[in-house]
């Protein structure tokens, strides 16, 4: 065990020295040294619990796209078949119970219908999106297949992720994370975030914008008492409006959703001095925001933001431009932030927030500072018990402890990843096992001696004998440590990943490392007696 | 230069002579913990039972207003019972509040409750600074507690198997008993002082789990050593003897990570506390267990010093009986 040949010492320093250069720019950021620019910086990312910041989790309202799509199909249905040549009549049309469902009036026009309605059925070409059934000869019945809303929630997890990102971007945080995770939950990660109310706020809007027309023949003891008259629907105000607590009835059909917009900015509007948001639609939107315009001047129409009224003005004139105001009580803040909601587009589902761990900038700084000073003192005592039980062997174990700490930290930094709270007690777990495996050979090597054993025989028993009890206890360590990490999430996970990389640089430090250095000493100073 | 010794060369202690009662007394302890458990329940924290835990610090004040607060925030509507308490420095405190039952199925209601919270907060007292908000629904809290449960699980059949491999299933029943011991009584623990029992418990009993096993092992192999070494000793002799020669190992090994724990444990931030006491209170018992439960087992279940002789193979033993030589 004495014969440590060149290329295994070059090879063993290499490995050490690479991973403690890789520490050196966070050891500098943390203790406030500007790390040269032309130098690579592999960094350790300190979690959000250290640096402080914002994690949310969001979750879609996945029935939300359920009942969206049964409307764009109802939707379908009646334009297709009013567009049918001959027309097409249909009658009852129902979306209870997940399907939708019409009569055709007469029962011989089901296959012209059935053709109609094929593409749509079909959906990308590869999967059915619908079940059509005609039951009792004349009535359709369509179920949206499990595959479809599959597809559908898929698209709207996609769109929704790609909304949150403009949206945040659109705050000017620096470099958020935005993962989708699992079928339908999306998680934000935003380091050191000032308001988090703001930015929960941003995402809470689901900034589905609708234009439709107020239905004129209501009755206002009706809408008022939520009855709703045929091919209309009941929409009450929105809080802050002034009409709290109040409803309109508006026409179901026939309106314009928002989605079709290229712009929207925040502004006040110079003659009644009010807080505004200017819109502008894209040319198909336009096309249709002017059809509408013209055919009802003079008429009032709902602007529904997610589904609560917030202004019902009247169509003074025709607009032709493309462009329209928002009015509707805003303050300052919220123009702006229903502004930026309509620029990044609506979410195609409304998301809701169900987990949120946010950390602000100075308890995260005061964990760190707390951490490390428990760290070192701690390390000083383990190094200062270590020297004392086993001399000369526990100088060089403390020589491995400090490389042990300056490695995974290297290592942490090439692979990016993030060191959490939790992750700090897990270096000083670390630092516990990384002494154990010393325990364990000097130990050992105590017993051989006594027994009588030469020095060197001693001390290469003491490896070799120690090492499979080392290996084992590493090897279950790590089942546990991985079980944790894939369970864990968050800081937990750090916790998890600190004891992994951990097993890895101790077992390295302690076992190879500090042989290498004992046997170096054993050949040079031929020692007849050690003192262990 | 004089080296320490914390343990005196030579020792011959009969660790296993009080094996009977020791066992009896943990048997007793494990029953207990489970009682507690099932009787008082576990504090659970708003990782678990869904909920806000709000951590705030009252910037210009000495110390912060404890009593009045609690009743500032039981005022707030959905707010049942708020647990309000000094976190770290006196003019810190955190505030917890479990979800009300009208959350159930609204996961949207934590979120609201939050805010009510926060602007409450920021409304009654000018000075006050809110370090941290945790906000779990009862959605996420309820896949917590089932992921926290598997993972226990997972983490103590897989580790168990891994011993049973390396060694024989007698060693891995042995330690599968220790660490259903160690996690029965850190879960005892809990429900005993009301702890509060979060995500970050479960990592803890997760690292106890590891340390325990590790301790396990190191005299799983000398027992191993020794058994093929003194073939004619018995094995209450052996196993004694191999918990003697490894007792210098196990005291400094516990001792150097207590040293290490101790300083995180007292000035440590405030909110590793709880995972910092729990890994403590598991060194002890992890090391404990693995003397007084993982061993004795080893001896009730039948392991003797043919237990690593490999096993003859039923066609030799065929090969055997045809020769003439059985």
């Amino acid at each position: 065990m004495l014969d440590f040949p060149f290329w295994k010492k070059l090879m063993l320093w290499g490995i050490t020295l690479a991973a403690v250069i890789a520490a050196l720019p966070s050891l500098a950021n943390s203790a406030g040294i500007d790390w040269p620019d032309e130098l690579p910086d592999p960094m350790v990312n300190l979690g959000l619990d250290l640096a402080g910041g914002s994690h949310l989790l969001l979750e879609a309202e996945v029935e939300e796209v359920r009942s969206q799509q049964l409307e764009n199909m109802e939707e379908t249905v009646r334009r297709e078949m009013r567009n049918a040549e001959p027309r097409i009549r249909i009658g009852d049309i129902s979306t209870s119970g997940g399907q939708l469902s019409f009569i055709l009036s007469e029962p011989g026009d089901i296959d012209r219908a059935r053709g109609l309605l094929e593409p749509y059925i079909m959906g990308d070409g590869l999967n059915r999106e619908w079940d059509l059934e005609v039951v009792d000869t004349q009535r359709m019945v369509l179920t949206p297949t499990e595959t479809g809303i599959e597809a559908r929630v898929d698209d709207a997890m996609e769109s929704a992720t790609e909304v949150v990102r403009r949206r945040i971007d659109d705050l000017g945080t620096r470099e958020p994370t935005i993962i989708r995770q699992g079928d339908t939950r999306i998680v934000v990660q935003v380091p050191g975030l000032e308001d988090p109310d703001a930015l929960k706020e941003l995402l809470g809007q689901t900034a589905q914008l609708e234009f439709k027309l107020v239905d004129k023949d209501a009755l206002p003891s009706n809408v008022q008492a939520g009855i709703a008259p045929p091919g209309s629907q009941i929409v009450p105000y929105a809080p802050g409006t002034g009409f709290e607590g109040q409803f309109e009835a508006v026409e179901r059909l026939g309106g314009i959703r928002g989605d079709s917009l290229t712009n929207a900015q925040a502004g006040v509007d110079p003659q009644t001095n009010e807080n505004v948001v200017d819109i502008t639609f894209d040319a198909q939107g336009g096309a249709r925001f002017a059809k509408l315009s013209t055919e009802n001047v003079g008429e009032r129409f709902a602007i529904i933001l997610d589904g609560e009224v917030i202004s019902a003005p009247y169509f003074r004139e025709r607009i032709l431009g493309g462009r329209a105001q928002i009015s509707g009580n805003f303050t300052a803040e919220s123009a702006n932030s229903l502004a930026i909601s309509l620029r990044s587009g609506a979410l195609p589902v409304p998301l809701t927030v169900i987990e949120e761990r946010t950390v602000g900038p100075d308890l995260g700084a005061d964990s760190i500072r707390r951490g490390m000073i428990a760290m070192l003192i701690g390390s000083i005592a383990v190094i200062a018990l270590m020297i004392a039980t086993y001399g000369r062997f526990g100088v060089y174990a403390t020589i491995a402890l400090v490389f042990n700490v300056a490695m995974l930290l290297g290592i942490m930094a090439i692979l990016n990843t993030t060191l959490t709270l939790p992750g700090i007690a897990g270096f000083v777990l670390t630092i516990g096992a990384a002494v154990d495996a010393n325990v364990l050979i000097n130990e050992r090597i105590r017993e051989e001696r006594k027994r009588g054993r030469k020095v060197v025989t001693a001390v290469e028993t003491g490896y070799k004998e120690a090492s499979r009890a080392i290996y084992d206890a590493n090897i279950t360590n790590f089942i546990s440590a991985v079980l944790l990490g894939l369970f864990g999430s968050g800081p937990i996970r750090g916790f998890a990943v600190v004891l992994i990389l951990g097993l890895f640089t101790s077992v390295f430090t302690a076992l190879p490392l500090t042989r290498m250095w004992v046997a170096g000493w054993l050949r040079k100073a031929r020692p007849a007696d050690i003192n262990i | 230069m004089k080296l320490l010794k914390l343990v005196p060369a030579d020792t011959n202690i009969k660790f296993l002579r009080l094996r009977v009662p020791f066992f009896v007394v943990s048997l007793l302890l494990i029953a207990a913990s489970w009682a507690l458990v099932f009787v008082n329940g576990l504090n659970l924290g708003v990782d678990f039972a869904g909920g806000q835990e709000i951590q705030a610090t009252f910037t210009q004040s000495d110390e912060a207003p404890v009593p009045e607060l609690r009743e500032s925030i039981a005022a707030v509507e959905g707010v049942g019972d708020p647990v309000v308490q000094r976190f770290g420095e006196a003019n810190q405190v955190s505030i917890r509040v479990k979800l009300p039952p009208e959350a159930e199925g609204n996961p949207a209601f934590a979120d609201e409750l939050t805010k009510r919270i926060t602007t409450a907060l920021e409304a009654g007292y000018d000075d006050i600074q809110i370090d941290a908000v945790n906000s779990v629904s009862g959605k996420v809290s309820g896949e917590f507690r089932q992921d926290a449960i598997l993972a226990l699980l997972a983490a103590m059949v897989a580790v168990a198997l891994y011993i049973w491999i390396r060694f024989e299933w007698q060693f891995g029943a042995g330690a599968l008993f220790a660490l259903f011991h160690d996690v029965s009584l850190t879960l005892g623990l809990f429900a005993l002082f009301q702890l509060e029992f979060s995500l970050q418990i479960i990592a803890a009993i997760l690292a106890i789990i590891g340390y325990s096993l590790n301790d396990t092992i190191v005299v799983f192999d000398r027992i191993r050593e020794n058994l093929k070494k003194y073939r004619k000793m018995g094995i209450v002799e052996v196993l004694d003897l191999s918990m003697n020669e490894t007792l210098a190992r196990t005291v400094m090994t516990s001792l150097t990570l207590l040293v290490a724990l101790l300083p995180l444990l007292l000035f440590g931030p405030a909110s590793l506390f709880g995972l910092v006491a729990a890994i403590t209170f598991g060194l002890f018992v992890g090391t404990y267990s693995s003397v007084y439960l993982a061993s004795p087992v080893l001896i009730w279940l039948g392991v003797d010093s043919n237990s690593f002789v490999p096993r003859e193979s039923e066609a030799d033993r065929q090969e055997k009986i045809a020769r003439g030589e059985a």
